[in-house]
């Protein structure tokens, strides 16, 4: 199986911690095991994408994450493209139709996105898993069209979310590549689909807990930590640092437009981190201090470097010049297939700025959600197939595709 | 001539070997060969008889120790060394001490260990190696001229005076099939060139010689066949070295006939081997190259301007699709003497409606600032991430780093190799000193007309050069985009798989 993962590393705590505590097993288990969806009565309304020209992936992520609150995020959408109302109602409309064809994976989709704790890809994951087991093809082929046109509508759902794509495509590759092809009986084999879609499943909700406790080793006392946006796996790194009693600091870029500096900082200094608040300007002025740069990433791509929030870039470079170490720390679900040459050379993901005062028309504004960071800036990934360098990630994708 | 590989530029089928120092992996054998020598009973020519000299030595120092006299052990070995450079004191060494434990040991697994093991192609600062196959070789080779010191291992240049030569032995050859023949004049006077076409041209005339060819009455056809094989490949080779990618062609020919079942007629044998070639033919190149234009054409975009270098077939395939699809880009072309193969492209690309600019390599630090992406062949890429290439790609593509362009080469997988490669000396070709001693079109350039008869003066003209991995951003293959750093994946992942 290419899926090497060091999920034994759980396996492992689990079981010394059963030893331990044997009457806290159960809520051990709770912790281990995706908790239900949410009831599907209160999410039944669908929520298409409402606007094409900004991400769906960043409005997720904004009211998962940001300061900002949705509600504003809709006034300043507002604001901006006021006169594109028609434009929008169309766009809703063709959703709409697209809907109704895929409609059952995005409805489950959604159902599961609206966890903030869980990413979008595993969202994915799962609903694609219930396609399986809610399907009534009578033959393999039935089954992977129907799995194929699923996860197609999950796809053209939000096209600029790269890990949403990349899990798509893996779980497609990992549900599908199996023996269970084999089988003579088509309900052994679909049953053994529905086994393996659990397992990945299982595995990429279990990605962040592997990577928080294969980075421990890296984050030793007194150091301190430059932080970029907010991203979930990061924070657990530093989480499980902060209860595994290390004493480390951690600079917070602010994070603009949508301040997701601000949240990570608030939840840094819930668990009693000692934390610095930067504008996303101060990098390079507090550099000299920083031991290692931290951060997620959206995507990773096959040369082994990131696409990531906007700023993740210049962070590298500078982090670079003065030989600092830059981790980054990511779910091998956003392994992606794409190779951008250089920052233009991917489909952007937009998303709105607000500068606090009115803009002149005239003046141009970059909206550009994300960048790109090429590999020799990066130092180790921190993923659930182990710690890479960035050259291994191409290994794994040849490994995973071909 | 039991071997199955056909390992890049194996000049002769010899297996024994000259060194290289600064060459990673005959260092690697040389160690091996001093473990495995003493247990080893069948030893080329060379060795058996610096062992017997050793032997000799060994019995006047006994007898000097006897008769009390000053042993001459010194002096025989240093003439010794003269003529076998690498290997005056292994043999020495060892035999002298261990010449008793011959026949113990594991005998088998040694020689597993040197079938395994990679040979070097010949070293022509080797001399007597040369005499050797010199006298086994078809072509008369000539003594060649001021020669460049660093390049001495190479073969020399010396292909004008041959072609004639070659042309009136056709009919008393006849231990090389005419369709072969005929694929090495065409080398020889360089009306195939570049390494697809080469590679294209021998497989074809591989495939009719197997069509052509009949079992003799005492032999067994897949040992003959391989046999006949070798011999084709070493007159190839001595038309022009092998590259790369032929190199490993001829491997996937050999096992495949290694691997032939044994209860086939020989008409189905040639029928299944034809149909090998063609299958390697179709996929590794005429498949791969579909495969590679159509990844490769999504990094095009509209207001590129897209540079290229010499004439590299894919990257022509790339660039007219591109323009098919309608995206409007500017193509540069850069050529370099004494070629010029850059103009077949530009007359190529013109018929086709592509704008164009050509220049010379002289000029690309001037033309790289307007061009965002560089697109280049390779003759072959090597586990390191080196690209071994046209001689002038490395100057294009370090210039294209400095200004921060993109560097894309188009490189079909068959032509990965699983060596390291540092420098551009230890493997290269040398062609015609006498094309860049003179200028066509400038009679009165006549400097270097008696280059021959000054002593001190010599011409060195180089054809393929190594791009080191840091200035290449991305490799286009059959299997899909990948970083330099990826190529041992893919020899490790898909090397093995087209010999079985």
């Amino acid at each position: 199986m290419w899926y090497r993962s060091p999920s034994f590393i759980l396996d492992n705590q689990a079981q010394e911690k059963l030893l331990l505590q044997q009457q806290q097993h159960q809520q051990n288990d709770d912790v281990l095991n995706p908790p239900p969806p949410p009831s599907m009565s209160e999410t039944s309304v669908l929520n298409p994408n409402p606007n094409p020209n900004i991400s769906a992936y960043y409005q997720t992520r904004a009211a998962h994450h940001a300061v900002v609150t949705s509600d504003w995020l809709a006034q300043a959408q507002a604001a901006v493209a006021g006169g594109v109302s028609g434009e929008v109602t169309a766009a809703e409309v063709e959703d709409g139709c697209e809907v109704e064809k895929g409609g059952s994976v995005i409805e489950e989709f959604n159902s599961w996105r609206k966890q903030p704790d869980l990413a979008e890809a595993v969202a994915a994951i799962r609903a694609l898993a219930s396609v399986i087991r809610s399907s009534n093809a009578t033959t393999m082929m039935e089954l992977e069209i129907e799995l194929k046109k699923a996860s197609d509508s999950l796809k053209s759902w939000d096209a600029t979310s790269i890990s949403l794509t990349a899990a798509c495509d893996l779980f497609m590759r990992y549900v599908t590549r199996t023996s269970a092809l084999e089988y003579e009986d088509f309900n052994s084999a679909r049953s053994r689909l529905i086994e393996r879609a659990e397992k990945f499943g299982e595995i990429s909700y279990k990605a962040r807990r592997i990577i928080s406790m294969l980075s421990q080793d890296f984050i030793f006392d007194g150091c301190t930590i430059l932080v970029h946006g907010f991203s979930r796996v990061v924070f657990e790194v530093l989480k499980t640092a902060a209860q595994n009693k290390k004493l480390f600091r951690v600079f917070c870029t602010e994070g603009r437009p949508d301040r997701t500096g601000l949240r990570f900082s608030n939840e840094m200094a819930k668990l009693d981190v000692p934390v610095k608040l930067l504008i996303d300007s101060a990098v390079a002025y507090s550099m000299d201090e920083v031991d290692m740069v931290f951060v997620g990433a959206d995507g990773v791509v096959e040369s082994g470097g990131i696409i990531n929030m906007m700023g993740t870039y210049q962070i590298a470079l500078v982090a670079h010049s003065l030989n600092k170490p830059v981790y980054v720390a990511a779910e091998s679900y956003k392994f992606a297939r794409l190779y951008p040459l250089d920052q233009k050379d991917m489909a952007p993901a937009l998303r709105p700025i607000d500068f606090g005062v009115p803009v002149p028309s005239k003046v141009e504004i970059e909206k550009s959600a994300r960048d790109y960071t090429p590999p020799q800036y990066l130092t180790l990934l921190f993923t659930d197939l182990g710690v890479l360098t960035p050259s291994v990630v191409s290994d794994e994708l040849i490994q995973l595709y071909l | 001539m039991d071997r199955v590989d056909a390992n890049f530029f194996n000049e002769t089928n010899d297996a024994e070997k000259g060194g290289n120092i600064s060459e990673v992996q005959v260092s690697h054998h040389e160690d091996k060969k001093v473990t495995s020598k003493p247990l080893k009973d069948k030893t080329s020519k060379a060795e058996r008889r610096a062992l017997q000299e050793a032997q000799r030595a060994a019995k006047s120092t006994k007898k000097a120790a006897a008769s009390g006299v000053a042993p001459p052990v010194t002096e025989k070995p240093t003439k010794a060394s003269k003529q076998y450079p690498q290997k005056k004191d292994v043999p020495l060494a060892t035999s002298s001490v261990s010449v008793p434990e011959m026949k113990g040991g594991d005998r088998p697994s040694e020689k597993d260990k040197k079938k395994d093991v990679y040979h070097p192609r010949m070293q022509y600062d080797d001399k007597s190696r040369v005499e050797k196959a010199k006298k086994r070789s078809v072509i008369d080779k000539p003594e060649a001229r001021n020669r460049v010191e660093l390049f001495q291992h190479l073969p020399q240049y010396e292909r004008g005076n041959q072609l004639r030569d070659l042309e009136s032995k056709i009919f008393n050859l006849d231990s090389v099939h005419p369709a072969v023949y005929k694929v090495g004049l065409q080398y020889l006077s360089g009306d195939v060139s570049g390494s697809n076409a080469r590679c294209i041209a021998m497989l074809y005339a591989f495939k009719e010689a197997i069509e052509d060819y009949h079992t003799p009455v005492d032999k067994i056809l897949t040992r003959d066949l391989a046999t006949r094989i070798s011999s084709y490949v070493s007159f190839l080779n001595e038309c022009r070295p092998l590259s790369i990618s032929m190199g490993n062609a001829i491997r996937y020919v050999k096992a495949r006939i290694a691997k032939l079942p044994s209860n086939l007629t020989e008409t189905d044998t040639k029928a299944t081997l034809s149909s090998d070639i063609y299958r390697f033919i179709n996929e590794k190149i005429v498949i791969a190259d579909k495969v590679i234009v159509q990844q490769a054409v999504t990094k095009v975009r509209d207001g590129d301007v897209l540079l290229t270098y010499g004439c590299s077939s894919v990257v022509e395939m790339v660039l007219v699709y591109a323009h098919e699809l309608g995206k409007k880009f500017r193509v540069v072309i850069v050529d370099s003497r004494p070629k010029f193969e850059g103009q077949r492209l530009l007359r190529r690309l013109i018929a086709k409606g592509l704008s164009c600019t050509y220049t010379h390599i002289n000029a690309v630090s001037y033309v790289m600032h307007e061009v965002t992406k560089v697109f280049l062949g390779a003759a072959s890429i090597l586990s390191n991430g080196i690209v071994y290439s046209r001689i002038g790609t490395a100057c294009v593509s370090m210039v294209a780093h400095s200004f921060r362009v993109p560097v894309l080469i188009c490189c079909e997988a068959y032509k990965f190799h699983e060596r390291v490669l540092l420098d551009s000396i230890c493997t290269n070709e040398l062609g015609d000193p006498d094309v860049i001693a003179k200028v066509s079109g400038r009679k009165d350039l006549n400097y270097l007309d008696d280059w021959v008869n000054k002593k001190n003066l010599q011409l060195l003209n180089l054809l393929y050069d190594a791009t080191p991995s840091d200035y290449i951003s991305l490799i286009v293959t059959d299997y899909g985009m990948i970083p330099p750093t990826s190529v041992p994946v893919i020899v490790r992942e898909y090397g093995k798989e087209h010999l079985f």
